[in-house]
């Protein structure tokens, strides 16, 4: 059976790690490439690097880092922040990216995702969405979550997925940061209305918040984090175990 | 030291390939030359992307001759993910394409066989199966143990030559061999430790039938 993956998300900026990390055995806290080490050994199933450098002389420093990365960790690994054309996929996928994210490329163009998918295929296109009710609507939020596009999200998903993204990670505004639990009328809405992967994100609290997850849920392939795993509030390697005792399928 | 050459024919991305090789310490050549090819001790068939296309660039570029002349020269060679499904007679993936034929089977749509409701591309992380007899690739793993898949289609009535399978509602062939010529359907540069172990086994052992 295929086994629900668990993704932690790293921010890097002019190449470091954003939020700082503290764990036994990682010398400096804020490599991409000795964090990422130290998840693919302690059971991710997969990485997302998010380059929220704001230059884009620095963005070489990226692309560095990214190749480092691929040429010592071998799981799958998917990067996002600032894909704005397929230049920006081909420089990334040359540096052993395997799946490419957008979110406000795709805003700005939506013509992106289906050229994107034509020359790369479809596994290769995330769809990023960062969602918030307002009024009572879910709406598409653009610019890390500042800008409202007053576009519906729902039908902003479907639209991307007929287009060709292969997969979709959904971001809740309003539950990210509270680490509550993860936005599960979100989450339901979203697997009812595509039937592409849907990885969830935003509002992990702790290792239940997971677990409730994919029981309530069980159409959802993933789970995404930063802080919790960063802080090691929540370690990977129980929070898998504490799955498969509860008749989760996951990889350990 | 052994030596290996990747088959370049323009599909894909072989960064990982050669990373996860020069990782376990074989020096890889990503390669079109049939010197080349031919002076290496193992060959790797990697693919993405569409069946048709895949095989036509093969065919045209004259690599699917070398290829089968390397296979009946008896020298081990492992087709990945497309790089497998190439190694078959045939494909129904739009249409009917003629594959390299070294593996007797055909390739088919998964929607064909899983249940409906379940997604497509079989995409993440799926145990493998081995049934009674484990084949010499996967000496290092243990009956359940992950890798990463990303596949829309499988290989069918090819009952003789499936070494490991992979349960996604319905048995998918997950891994095949005859005699020198194996094939995963997932991919091994992607699935971490136990990948990396099964490209070892490939380039330190003898490939034989089980």
């Amino acid at each position: 059976m295929i086994t629900k993956r668990i993704i932690p998300c790293l921010d890097v900026k002019d190449g470091r790690v954003v939020k700082g990390v503290n764990f036994e055995g990682l010398s400096d806290v804020s490599s991409p490439v000795e964090l990422a080490r130290y998840y693919s050994e302690n059971g991710a199933d997969e990485l997302v690097f998010y380059d929220i450098t704001a230059s884009v002389e620095k963005r070489a420093l990226f692309t560095d880092i990214l190749r480092e990365v691929a040429s010592t960790i071998f799981i799958p690994l998917t990067v996002g922040g600032g894909i704005n054309t397929l230049e920006d996929f081909d420089r990334v996928l040359k540096c052993g990216a395997d799946k490419v994210s957008v979110n406000s490329g795709a805003i700005r163009n939506p013509a992106l995702i289906s050229a994107a998918a034509e020359r790369y295929g479809d596994q290769c296109v995330v769809l990023s969405v960062d969602v918030k009710r307002v009024d009572g609507v879910f709406r598409v939020f653009a610019k890390g979550g500042r800008e409202n596009t007053g576009m519906e999200a729902i039908s902003w998903i479907r639209r991307c997925v007929e287009a060709g993204a292969g997969e979709v990670v959904v971001n809740s505004i309003d539950t990210d940061g509270v680490k509550g639990g993860f936005d599960l009328p979100l989450l339901r809405e979203v697997c009812d209305a595509v039937s592409v992967p849907v990885i969830a994100s935003g509002g992990a609290g702790s290792a239940n918040d997971f677990i409730k997850l994919f029981h309530t849920i069980p159409q959802v392939d993933a789970g995404l984090a930063a802080s919790i795993f960063h802080f090691g509030e929540v370690r990977i390697k129980d929070l898998k175990q504490q799955m498969a005792a509860e008749s989760i399928p996951v990889r350990l | 030291m052994l030596s290996v050459a990747i088959i370049d024919y323009g599909v894909g991305n072989l960064f990982s390939l050669k990373s996860s090789l020069a990782a376990i310490g074989v020096t890889a050549r990503v390669t079109a030359d049939e010197r080349e090819i031919a002076a290496a001790d193992r060959i790797i068939l990697p693919g993405v992307g569409a069946f048709g296309d895949a095989a036509a660039k093969l065919r045209d570029s004259g690599l699917a001759e070398v290829v089968k002349r390397e296979a009946a020269a008896g020298k081990p060679i492992l087709g990945i993910c497309l790089g497998m499904q190439l190694l078959f007679e045939k494909s129904f993936e739009y249409g009917e394409h003629e594959g390299l034929g070294l593996i007797k089977g055909e390739i088919r749509p998964i929607a064909d066989v899983i249940d409906k409701g379940l997604k497509i591309p079989h995409i993440g992380w799926n145990a493998l199966h081995f049934g009674e007899k484990k084949h010499p690739l996967f000496r290092y793993l243990k009956e359940g143990d992950c890798v990463y898949f990303v596949h829309s289609y499988y290989a069918t009535r090819c009952k003789d030559s499936v070494i490991a399978t992979a349960e996604y509602s319905a048995e998918l062939t997950a891994a095949v061999a005859s005699g020198n010529v194996c094939g995963c359907q997932f991919h091994p540069e992607k699935s971490g430790n136990a990948g990396l172990s099964i490209l070892r086994a490939f380039c330190e052992g003898e490939v034989a039938t089980c």
